[in-house]
């Protein structure tokens, strides 16, 4: 398919759903246990009610329509039809704080809200006022709804009532506002993340999104009648990438689980094609992995720890590029009929033929598992401003510490400070409101990243970490500090790490646990706890995270073994802003936050006093006191 | 004035008439009377040993009151066996809950439908036409209006004992709803939740009384008097046996002899936050 500059996303929305009408699901859901269908007929004009009804409210061409939610087909729906009048699409992180929402609410001038149900319905009733260009809020799912009488509030059935209305009054319309649309024009408004400072508003237009995706597939095709599965935020680059720039041009079936809790289920009852999760997912099913493991039986413990071998043995060679002994081909045969393959399914990896992962960081502990397991998992390297993505590895020619190479159309260079600038059509516009922030990203339509990285001598792209975050060591040499933070959370029993050690004599780290998996543990060793905050500061588990830090310390030069660490009291959570909404890590953020811990970690105090609240996203607050362990690993 | 007189008749739902019920030489219930009208959320409070189970037992048929009679729906039903009242319209769930630990979630609940099915052994072994369209009328039914509603989606095949007990709770109020009750007698639902189990178990209380498909009248057992002073529409204490009052939650709260005999001091009224 050529992209051509008039081509917009309502325009190849149209087309596909003339082409495939009642004949192929584009998207499927799971409801009440069973799994519906969506065909391309119902799409096109769910979408198109929306679309009529919203200007039925009175919608204008450029309106910005924000969007709250659970991964579902309504919230598609609204976004295509925000699409499709014309207007631009943002979306929200379902789990954003009210304050959140009311910043990026009034930022993008935001005139209507789809909130899924009674939850999101309650956060835009709150900023409501405080927000005096929003006008109406809809819903769709009624549960809880029955008490709310405010005049702004609309249900999604009531909005394609008044677009069915329209309809019939000018049947013309809807084809004709799409028709009208140009590639260039603002299509979606994206927020950034913000490891540093408030969000960002990204704008992309219906070509950036539209050559990303083609971009994409001209590396890795996709067919018609793939599955993929959504599950990841909307509000996340990776999930539009999926679901629009490729889902829609290729046309392939997009599942949405039943509800979040059974994302995992979903996957696996589904089998994608294609999958696309930052790190956290893969690092997820990495623990379930081991802790099933420990749990099995003897017998089966065995076979794991010997296909494992296998398949690492056959993985390392073709890193190396080189080939497989047919011995070892047999080996690896035997291995995937009786461990690997099971292990897959259970993984919901059976069909996958490529499986991306970015966003952040990861460990090449973490990599490896999935290839000694025979899963094809590929680093990608992109950013929100360039609509998804713009470097990805080939299949066959995958190393574990780079990104790969650029996807067609796209121009990677490094300049003299070592930063990575992009040049290609994906590019976006620049930030919404903000012209200052837009110059420094955007020089000669170079987009500069704030990455540091380099090309490697097989023309790979090798990305360190943002800029500000890489260390410099007691010996002067730099050093990652995600690098060691992956690396700790390969041992199933820590969930997040934070290493800290710029400048300073020694490297040290704060941890946090597993819950469940150290909860497990707990259990099976008879020790007594009631909350995160007494689990996590048992000496025994200090115990059991000390070994893990011992094994994760093996094979590191000193300057960068991790000298002394404690165990927070809680987990890093989003709400409390020390990780993004994507689940980075906002080091400045925590620096300050948690300035007493690093200041009793690099004294000699054992012991550090916690005073604090926290918040749950509900606003309430809870106030906490303790006292936190640290524990030394190296003298 | 006969016809309003009619009306107030048709709202009462259940009614308890100078019950009397002794273990020995215990008297559990001395002469309790209390009405329940449709529709409400009542409360029963009182101290330990106060006799609220005994009454809940009462009520549901697991005890025969020496002296004393039980309504529902205007007819005595003293001598009606608790199967037969869950026939009638009545639900309950136990104060410490009474799941079946090996069978699924589903399972549990689907046992809760039993007294709806219509088809016969042989029909349903073979999944004959008719008994094959009243078994998907009931999967539709526990799907759509009871486990969305309680939001069990990811744990529907798991077994019941392997579950953490908020859920278990949450399992059993599933089991009664599939009843379809007119009536849903909940001993002590929040007892041993934390404050997230306890908003939504409270959520759904509220959910199944206000909501059009269902509709329940409502008889709570229960100690958390935040949760009970929120809800209720009307709250009966008990002491020793006696009603020592009843009436509406800022009723209960200001008489002095309730805050002398139960409540204690003011401030233990909120016990969360």
């Amino acid at each position: 398919m050529e992209i051509t500059k008039e081509l917009t996303i309502p325009k190849l929305f149209f087309e596909q759903a003339t082409k495939y009408g009642k004949d192929r699901v584009a998207m499927r859901e799971k409801e009440f246990g069973i799994w519906c269908p969506v065909t391309w007929h119902d799409y096109f004009e769910n979408v198109k009610y929306i679309s009529l009804g919203l200007i039925s409210l009175g919608f204008n061409e450029g309106d910005k329509v924000s969007m709250i939610g659970d991964n579902r087909p309504e919230g598609l729906w609204a976004e295509m039809a925000a699409l499709c009048a014309r207007g631009v699409g943002v979306w929200l992180f379902q789990d954003c704080l009210v304050d959140e929402v009311k910043y990026i609410i009034d930022h993008s001038d935001t005139r209507f809200l789809f909130g899924e149900g009674q939850e999101e319905v309650d956060k835009g009733l709150s900023i409501f006022h405080e927000c005096p260009k929003l006008e109406k809020i809809i819903w769709d799912d009624p549960k809880g709804m029955r008490n709310y009488d405010q005049d702004y509030l609309i249900s999604l059935k009531e909005v394609m009532e008044l677009g069915r209305e329209l309809d019939k009054k000018e049947p013309d319309l809807f084809k004709d506002l799409v028709y009208k649309g140009h590639g260039d024009e603002v299509a979606l408004l994206f927020y950034t993340s913000g490891t540093t400072s408030l969000p960002k508003g990204a704008l992309l237009s219906h070509n950036n999104m539209l050559t990303m995706g083609k971009h994409l597939m001209d590396v890795d095709p996709c067919l018609d009648t793939d599955d993929y599965v959504s599950y990841l935020p909307f509000a996340w680059i990776g999930e539009q990438m999926m679901s629009i720039s490729c889902g829609l041009q290729i046309g392939y079936t997009i599942n949405f689980p039943e509800a979040s809790e059974t994302a995992q289920e979903n996957i696996r009852e589904i089998g994608p094609h294609v999958m696309f999760a930052p790190p956290r997912m893969y690092e997820e099913m990495t623990r379930r992995v081991q802790v099933k493991n420990l749990d099995a039986t003897w017998t089966k413990r065995k076979l794991f720890e010997l296909s494992t071998k296998i398949g690492y043995h056959v993985a390392n060679l073709k890193f190396e590029k080189k080939p497989v002994p047919l011995y070892w081909k047999f080996l690896e045969w035997l291995a995937s009929i009786i461990v690997q393959n099971k292990l897959k399914d259970h993984l919901g990896l059976s069909n996958v033929r490529n499986a991306y992962t970015g966003g952040a960081a990861m460990g090449p502990d973490h990599f490896r598992f999935f290839h000694a397991l025979g899963v094809n998992l590929k680093q990608i390297y992109g950013q929100t401003e360039v609509a998804g993505i713009s470097v990805v590895h080939k299949s066959g020619d995958i190393k574990f510490d780079t990104v790969g190479h650029p996807i067609p159309g796209t121009e990677i260079k490094i300049t003299d400070e070592g930063e990575i600038i992009t040049k290609s059509s994906s590019v976006f516009l620049g930030y919404y409101k903000n012209p200052e922030a837009t110059a420094s990203a955007l020089k000669d339509g170079w987009l500069h990243s704030d990455d540091r990285g380099f090309i490697d001598d097989d023309g790979h792209l090798v990305v360190f970490d943002r800029t500000k975050d890489v260390f410099t060591l007691r010996d002067g040499k730099p050093f990652a500090p995600q690098y060691l933070e992956t690396r700790l959370k390969f041992s199933p029993y820590i969930k997040d790490s934070w290493v800290i050690g710029n400048k300073k004599d020694y490297i040290t780290a704060v941890l946090c646990i597993d819950y469940q998996v150290v909860g497990k543990w707990a259990d099976e060793n008879k020790l007594n706890y009631t909350s995160y905050t007494e689990l996590s500061q048992k000496p025994e588990v200090y115990d059991l995270i000390e070994k893990q830090i011992r094994q994760a310390n093996k094979d590191l030069p000193d300057a960068a073994k991790v000298a002394k660490f404690t165990s927070l009291y809680k987990e890093l959570d989003a709400d409390d802003d020390e990780l993004t909404r994507t689940r980075k890590l906002r080091r400045k953020f925590v620096e300050k936050r948690y300035e007493d811990i690093i200041d009793a970690l690099y004294s000699d105090a054992n012991m550090v006093h916690i005073d604090t609240t926290i918040n749950y996203e509900d606003g309430r607050e809870a106030h906490i006191k303790t006292d936190m362990h640290i524990r030394k690993v190296i003298d | 004035m006969v016809a309003a007189n009619e009306q107030n008749k048709n709202d009462i739902l259940l009614e308890l008439e100078d019950i009397h019920m002794s273990f020995g030489k215990v008297k559990a219930l001395n002469g309790i009377s209390l009405k329940v009208r449709k529709g409400q959320i009542h409360s029963i409070i009182g101290p330990n040993g106060a006799g609220k189970t005994v009454m809940m037992n009462v009520i549901n048929g697991l005890y025969h009151p020496q002296k004393g009679g039980v309504y529902f729906k205007g007819k005595k039903i003293n001598h009606i066996r608790p199967y037969a009242r869950a026939k009638l319209g009545m639900a309950r769930t136990f104060q410490k809950v009474e799941v079946f630990g090996g069978m699924t979630v589903l399972d549990n609940i689907r046992l809760g439908r039993h007294i709806h099915y219509k088809s016969g052994i042989i029909s349903g072994a073979l999944y004959l036409g008719k008994s094959a369209k009243e078994e998907r009328e009931h999967r539709a039914f526990i799907e759509e209006e009871i486990i969305d509603l309680l939001e069990i989606e990811s744990i529907r095949n798991k077994p019941v004992g392997m579950l953490p007990y908020g859920l278990q709770k949450r399992v059993e109020l599933g089991r009664a709803l599939a009843l379809e009750p007119e009536i849903l007698i909940l001993d002590e639902p929040l007892a041993g939740l934390n404050l997230e189990e306890v908003e939504d178990m409270a959520r759904f209380i509220l959910d199944v009384n206000e909501e059009k498909r269902w509709k329940l009248t409502c008889i709570l057992v229960e100690h958390d008097m935040g949760v009970v002073m929120d809800l209720s529409e009307q709250i009966f204490v008990l002491n020793f046996g006696n009603m020592i009052m009843s009436g509406s939650p800022e009723e209960v709260q200001n008489n002095p002899e309730v805050i002398k005999a139960y409540l204690g001091d003011e401030e233990l009224y909120s016990t969360r936050g």
